[in-house]
């Protein structure tokens, strides 16, 4: 599991921002994460908690906007969501590539002045 | 009162700053290096053993070798003619990072190699988000782990420059759909150099080795 080191990298993306903007406290930080790219679960939260402990985001909420896997056919445009066999619903068209759900990042944070 | 602040910024990004932190000084030191992942049983080991022999006299090679706890395979690559083999213990973690090669990067003097291979830790889920600063990832893949792989693990698949398709002396035993296979890897990384082989026999491992060879130069 990779969770700490995730966590450590989301605290410091949020105390960098909050004291660029003179932040007194963070309250939420919001995190989109693409189905593909992590295998990050819930217990991030809980590395929270330990690691942020003392800083200016103790006690702050990780909020997770899990953004699905999208592929595109290549051959009509298609979007869908990637089946079993990577073939276009609406054509049967082998030519397709995905085009959603790896993101992994920091979109937001909630913070006092 | 609460402000709303836009940040944007990828979480694995100091990652991946270490990450060309690495690949700068493996290149000033004349190095190809590449980071081979596979799902644990895929025979990277094996791969390794058989892969050094035809490189002796050819190419300088230092292994690093990335494990949750023993130093075995380490150990095997040192047998089987690495110049040099570095166990990297993860504490624990399923995969390597940018630090842990860093680390394993102090301990080598570059400049005495050609070809810097670095064995992942077993593993199918995560070893493709943690970039390395390495010039290729290599995927492993067997044919008795099934041809659906690359729709069940498709974000393994998606981020290698090379796939070694390995065990293909067991295709006529087992059932495993080629075309269904490579129509998957196709779909998510296309054009990706494939080279089937067989560690057993040493079927396909020619090509293998020159393109290592080539790449390195
Ligand atoms: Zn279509």
């Amino acid at each position: 599991m990779h969770e700490l080191p995730v966590t450590q990298s989301i605290l410091q993306i949020a105390l960098k921002h909050a004291n660029e903007a003179g932040a007194t406290r963070v309250e939420d930080i919001h995190i989109v994460m693409g189905e593909l790219s992590s295998s990050v679960d819930d217990s991030v939260q809980f590395y929270w908690d330990i690691i942020a402990k003392d800083t200016l985001a103790e006690g702050a909420t990780l909020h997770f906007r899990r953004v699905p896997a999208e592929m595109q056919c290549q051959a009509c445009s298609e979007k869908f969501r990637p089946n079993d066999e990577y073939l276009c619903p609406k054509c049967g068209g082998a030519q397709v590539k995905i085009v959603a759900g790896e993101e992994f990042y920091v979109e937001a944070i909630d913070v006092d002045k | 009162m609460t402000e709303r602040i836009p940040v944007v910024e990828n979480i694995l990004s100091a990652n991946d700053r270490l990450a060309e932190e690495n690949r700068a000084r493996i290149e000033s030191a004349g190095v190809f290096s590449i980071n081979l992942m596979a799902s644990p049983g895929a025979g990277k080991t094996s791969l390794i053993e058989k892969t050094l022999p035809p490189l002796k006299d050819k190419l300088r090679v230092a292994v690093v070798d990335g494990d949750i706890a023993t130093s075995l395979d380490a150990d095997r690559a040192a047998a089987a003619g690495a110049q040099a083999s570095i166990q990297v213990n993860t504490g624990g973690e399923c995969h390597l990072d940018a630090v842990m090669l860093h680390g394993a990067l102090n301990q080598l003097d570059l400049k005495q190699f050609d070809l810097l291979m670095v064995e992942n830790v077993g593993n199918l889920v995560c070893p493709a988000e943690f970039r390395l600063g390495t010039h290729k990832s290599v995927l492993i893949a067997s044919v008795p782990e099934g041809a659906d792989k690359p729709y069940k693990y498709p974000g393994m698949y998606r981020g290698v420059d090379a796939l070694i398709i390995n065990k293909i002396d067991l295709l006529p035993y087992i059932d495993f759909d080629m075309d269904f296979f490579r129509r998957g890897v196709e779909a998510l990384n296309p054009g990706v150099i494939t080279f089937p082989v067989s560690c057993r026999t040493g079927e396909g491992m020619d090509a293998w080795i020159n393109w290592l060879i080539e790449n390195t130069k």
